[in-house]
């Protein structure tokens, strides 16, 4: 919350506000220096503090007179008597002057009356800087109104504000709810959004986080996501520029994901948990509002997928035999994090047969060969979702993480010799001059990302395939959650 | 009404191409909008006079104030019953 500005008081006596870039100000002018000569005047110019020459006046340069005492048009001439506003008038209406300043014979030679000009304090390309500078709510963000008879969901689809799905209307009543989710100040800038490269306060996270339908406490995570999306190793910028059917997942890990309910259980991928669904939504939302990435203008996705409103699920930590993921990748034991990855769809792998750990990982291997093609290797990641009927199998075995790892990678491995372009007729493969290169591993170290999640139910486990790894495209990362 | 918040950047202006302009005044209502300055009614009660007697339907407004935008429920009126605009800025 910022700082709510003192309301300065006018003084005693009479009062004007002026511009010089007023017509009407100009010609009454000259007045003032009868005016101070016969009483109390105080005279608050906005845009010039050498105007009006005829007095000296206070420069109202941040407008914070004009702002907390409603000036509306210049000139405004105001009586206050024991610091209370008795009389008021604007622009220039002779026998009104005379009547408020009993000086009958004020203006004698002006016309009857001349209109004044906008006061610089509704100025409406002003209006939402002084508003955050002096409102009390503390809210920074432009104030857009609908009109009474409009139907607040139907004029936000109109504006572009949503991702095909209706939102909820981001009142500043809404916002400053879900600010009390984050201890972190509404100004405080949380990273830059691409692809416009726009800086994002926690305010405008807050609004987009209302709209996608979180709760406060969901804001966090929303925040930490972000800041993760948004680097340079993430890349969301060619995650959005490319054509291949990617956005963020979000794998939530720490017992703060219990806490805000989140689904790792039955569909823990699908619809129905509100965490899950709202949190990466949020930060779409946010990247779409803020960032400027939309479908069809930077977002030059052939297909996308489903995923792109929302792709976000936690590990169920307490039956993994693999240790939650964020752990794996340096978080310390028991912190919250998130790890974001540029991932497509999840494609089921069905194995209902296996009764060992040796039989499963061969055909689960057998499966992710094929991702994304069967003769590309080394440049794109995953993410392995293993359920719980096929964790049990490593579990019992006593196969964690690593162990896992070794042996998929061993049954992963081809011979490049059958992986170079035109080997098996097919055209797809990699260039001719690594055709002596020996086995080649499928992933690049680090590049799968093993998860635990899912249903009492199944023997299925999920794959979900990733965009160009490394430098060229997008690596994973993981940001713990700050509150 | 309701006020909310805007989610973008609020660095990018919206854009709005100008509609083209009417040839004749068949089949439009025109909006005369009056933002309260002195005098502005002279102005627009002219001009209301020369549409009507071209053929042409008026509906009348009027700003509280000619210091402020119109309120969001007087140009969701104006754009709800009528296809032109004349605004009179007095003095």
């Amino acid at each position: 919350m910022s700082e709510v500005a003192e309301i300065p008081v006018l003084p005693d006596g009479l009062v004007a506000v002026v511009k010089r870039e007023c017509a009407t100000c100009e010609l009454v002018a000259p007045l003032f220096a009868d005016l101070a000569a016969s009483g109390d005047l105080s005279v608050y110019t906005q845009d010039d503090p050498t105007f009006p020459a005829s007095v000296a006046a206070v420069h109202d340069a941040d407008l914070a007179v004009s702002w907390h005492h409603d000036i509306e048009t210049v000139p405004t001439l105001i009586r206050v008597v024991d610091g209370v506003e008795v009389e008021r008038t604007v622009g220039w209406h002779r026998t009104e002057w005379q009547r408020i300043t009993g000086l009958g014979d004020l203006g004698a030679d002006l016309p009857e009356m001349r209109p004044g000009c906008g006061s610089m304090s509704v100025d409406p390309d002003l209006e939402h800087v002084l508003r955050a500078r002096f409102n009390s709510d503390g809210l920074a963000a432009r104030r857009v109104e609908f009109a009474t008879a409009e139907d607040p969901f139907e004029a936000m689809f109109e504006r572009g504000w949503t991702d095909g799905l209706p939102v909820v209307p981001p009142t500043p009543e809404r916002v400053h709810q879900m600010l009390a989710g984050t201890s972190r100040a509404a100004t405080d800038v949380v990273c830059v959004v691409p692809p416009d490269l726009v800086e994002v306060s926690v305010e405008k996270v807050a609004i987009n986080a209302v709209m996608a339908g979180c709760r406060p406490e969901y804001l966090p995570w929303v925040i930490a996501a972000l800041e993760a999306v948004c680097t340079d190793e993430f890349n969301m910028h060619g995650v959005l520029a490319t054509t291949m059917p990617v956005g963020p997942v979000i794998v939530c890990n720490g017992p703060g994901t219990r806490a805000i309910g989140m689904n790792a259980g039955i569909n823990a991928l699908g619809q129905g948990n509100r965490a899950n669904s709202t949190i990466g939504r949020a930060v779409q939302l946010t990247v779409r509002n803020v960032g400027g990435g939309r479908p069809g203008e930077v977002d030059r996705a052939t297909h996308g997928n489903p995923g792109k409103l929302s792709f976000c699920f936690a590990e169920d930590e307490a039956e993994s035999p693999f240790g939650p993921l964020a752990q794996s990748r340096g978080v310390p034991d028991g912190r919250d994090a998130v790890t974001v990855f540029a991932g497509e769809g999840p494609r089921c792998m069905v194995d209902q047969l296996a009764r060992t750990p040796e039989e499963l990982v061969t055909s689960l291997a057998a499966m992710m060969v094929s991702q994304p093609h069967p003769k590309l290797v080394l440049g794109f990641d995953a993410i392995l979702v293993i359920s719980p009927d096929h964790g049990r199998l490593f579990r019992e075995a006593g196969w964690d993480r690593d162990r896992l790892l070794v042996e998929l990678s061993s049954r992963l491995e081809r011979d490049a010799a059958e992986l170079v372009r035109g080997h098996g007729g097919i055209a797809e493969g990699l260039p001719a001059g690594f055709a002596d290169a020996g086995p080649l591993a499928k992933y690049r170290s680090g590049g799968l990302l093993v998860t635990y999640a899912g249903g009492g139910a199944g023997l299925f486990s999920t794959l979900i395939s990733g965009w160009v790894n490394g430098g060229t495209g997008s690596d994973p990362v993981t940001v713990e959650v700050t509150y | 009404m309701t006020t909310v918040l805007d989610p973008t950047s609020e660095v990018r202006p919206a854009e709005r191409a100008l509609l083209q302009r009417p040839r004749s005044l068949d089949g439009h209502v025109v909006a005369l909008l009056d933002i309260s300055k002195p005098r502005g009614d002279v102005f627009l009660n002219r001009v209301e006079e020369r549409i009507v007697a071209a053929g042409g339907a008026v509906k009348r407004y009027r700003k509280p104030t000619f210091t402020k935008p119109a309120p969001v429920d007087l140009r969701h009126e104006i754009a709800t019953q009528c296809t032109l605009v004349i605004e009179a800025l007095a003095d």
